[in-house]
């Protein structure tokens, strides 16, 4: 098998000088959608964070399409192609939704009605909401505004940080089928979640994470049948 | 007495109340507000209460003076308007300048260190007091009037005639000039926040600094853009409001304070609330020290014609009224009534 198209490989760092990661590899290629799960403190987000570079790695290497990105700040790999969609605080509250799509697409200085179009094909509900304040809308509401942001750069692969923290199971379900629908369009989706059986459910890859250690990596599917697994952390 | 005479009673009651209250609030009110945007945009995007803003009106109105006494001794003129209109571009440009130099040696400093915001309200402080310096060094600490031009609009006289009535309503060409700019002005920039993409994107870093950030939007273009609209409001309220009095350093010190209340009674950080505060204190202050006696002997019944001056306080504690209504509005409501924190 080839290299995968996005991968944070033998991670081992921190925010201060204690790691909180130690060898963790985390990877996902063109169309799949990869899940990281673990318990409360394995290191899910930082995981997530480090191949996004906002924490600084001691030993490891980010890849994006073959090419070396570990020298890039946060902001310079977005302009490379990834787009991150934080867990809180991820619209503009005060702006339209329109204009959250606007601001998603800032680095770009083409046409970006084609891409705001297929946004809207994405996210019904966010065209019949574009001028309504992104503050304003429901929790799942805000989620889909917070994914079409990202996905206005057109990122080689988008990254999200528990999409589903704090709504209901059914806005839950709604958007793990939004997820999949942005997966199918090509873009690698590489995702931390909290709901670990629905997310494996919809994962091509799962990565379960034990105190910032790749603990088990399989499908999703092998991982939801692995007793180990059910047993140490999806509760039987 | 019939109807028609009580009405007329009250017609004259309320040209004075125009000529008093009414047309000298809607102008220091706009006046205010044009000075509390200025606040409200630095509290929103570099996220600190600026005390060296009313310096930077003295600053701008000085520079915008020394021009307009250039421009008067050239003999150029702009009619019955006031010259010191020409002079303005200069005194926005150089305003610019001086404030794009305070950052770059002061605040950019605290910018990378991430200081909290208490420590760039104390460095702006300086700024401050050297602004305030440099402009009584070069202009002097005393009063100064560049107004020329028609002086009114309507005077007392033409509106008597006009009318017929005993009283006069005077509308002086500062004072239309002052509220004809700030409706200009505030649509130009709340044209530019809501549908130009540099606007928007100040916006956007006023409302999730970090996710603008993750957008690409770079911080220091929207600081300095910023400063430069900064320079541009700070300017043109100084010079309207130095038109329409005259041009004191100390007095425009002063106006820090009704700027602020104006910026937080609306809600820092909130263009729209920064008018709707600059016309509120006007009032206030306008209202509560007006002697009512003139305006009262004409709308009530004789037999309650008032023997004071029904005046509730003197002149000399017009900044109280501002103090006032600051510690009122942050007992009870301190976000303001438009909800700051944010444009």
């Amino acid at each position: 098998m080839s290299a995968p198209f996005l991968i944070g490989e033998n991670m081992t760092g921190g925010y201060g000088a204690a790691d909180i990661l130690h060898d963790c590899t985390i990877a996902v290629d063109r169309g799949e959608i990869a899940v990281i799960v673990g318990p409360n403190g394995a290191g899910k987000s930082t995981a997530m964070k480090a191949v996004f570079g906002m924490l600084n790695l001691r030993k490891g290497a980010v890849r994006l399409d073959g090419e070396d990105i570990g020298h890039l700040t946060p902001q310079q790999r977005v302009v490379a192609g990834m787009g991150f969609v934080p867990q809180t605080a991820n619209v503009f509250t005060l702006m339209t939704v329109q204009e959250n799509l606007e601001m998603g697409a800032f680095i770009r200085t083409d046409d970006i009605s084609t891409t705001m179009e297929e946004v809207f094909e994405l996210f019904p509900i966010l065209r019949e909401k574009r001028r309504q304040a992104a503050g304003e809308l429901s929790g799942g509401q805000r989620q889909q505004v917070a994914v079409g942001r990202a996905l206005m750069t057109k990122p080689k692969a988008l990254m999200l940080d528990e999409p589903t923290a704090g709504v209901s199971p059914i806005v839950m379900d709604e958007l793990f089928d939004r997820i999949i629908d942005v997966a199918k369009t090509g873009i690698p989706i590489l995702m931390v979640e909290q709901n670990a059986r629905q997310a494996l459910a919809i994962a091509d890859r799962g990565y379960v994470l034990v105190q910032g250690a790749n603990a088990h990596t399989d499908t999703g599917e092998a991982l939801l049948a692995d007793p180990e697994v059910r047993r140490s952390f999806l509760g039987g | 007495m019939g109807d028609a005479a009580s009405d007329i009673q009250l017609l004259n009651a309320f040209i004075v109340f125009m000529n008093f209250v009414g047309i000298p609030a809607i102008t220091y009110g706009s006046q205010l507000a044009l000075g509390a945007l200025g606040l409200t945009l630095v509290y929103g995007i570099l996220r600190f209460s600026n005390f060296a803003h009313g310096d930077t009106m003295a600053f701008g109105t000085m520079i915008t003076i020394l021009i307009t006494w250039g421009f008067q001794s050239m003999g150029l003129s702009l009619g019955p308007l006031p010259t010191a209109l020409l002079a303005l571009p200069f005194g926005i440009a150089a305003t610019a300048i001086w404030l794009l130099l305070t950052d770059r040696v002061v605040y950019r400093f605290y910018r990378r260190q991430r200081a909290v915001p208490v420590i760039y309200l104390i460095a702006s402080a300086g700024v401050m007091f050297v602004t305030n310096g440099v402009v009584r060094f070069i202009i002097g600490p005393a009063d100064q009037r560049f107004t020329d031009g028609e002086r009114f609009v309507v005077s007392v006289r033409e509106f008597k005639a006009m009318t017929g009535l005993p009283e006069g309503l005077a509308i002086k060409t500062t004072q239309a000039l002052t509220v004809v700019t700030a409706v200009v002005v505030v649509a130009l920039l709340f044209w530019f926040l809501n549908r130009t993409r540099t606007g928007k994107s100040m916006r956007a870093f006023s409302d999730n600094e970090d996710l603008a950030l993750l957008s690409g939007i770079d911080p220091e273009r929207v600081v300095m853009v910023t400063w430069l609209i900064v320079a541009a409001l700070a300017t043109i309220a100084g010079t309207l409001y130095g038109l329409d009095k005259t041009f004191k350093p100390f007095v425009y010190f002063q106006l820090l304070l009704p700027m602020f209340a104006a910026a937080v009674i609306g809600g820092l950080g909130s263009p729209l609330g920064a008018i709707a505060g600059g016309y509120i204190i006007a009032f206030a202050e306008v209202i509560i020290t007006y002697a009512w006696k003139k305006v009262l002997t004409y709308a009530l019944p004789e037999s309650w014609e008032p023997s004071g001056l029904v005046q509730l306080l003197s002149t000399d504690y017009k900044l109280a009224v501002s103090f006032a209504l600051l510690v009122v509005v942050l007992l009870i409501k301190p976000t303001g009534l438009f909800k700051g924190q944010s444009l």
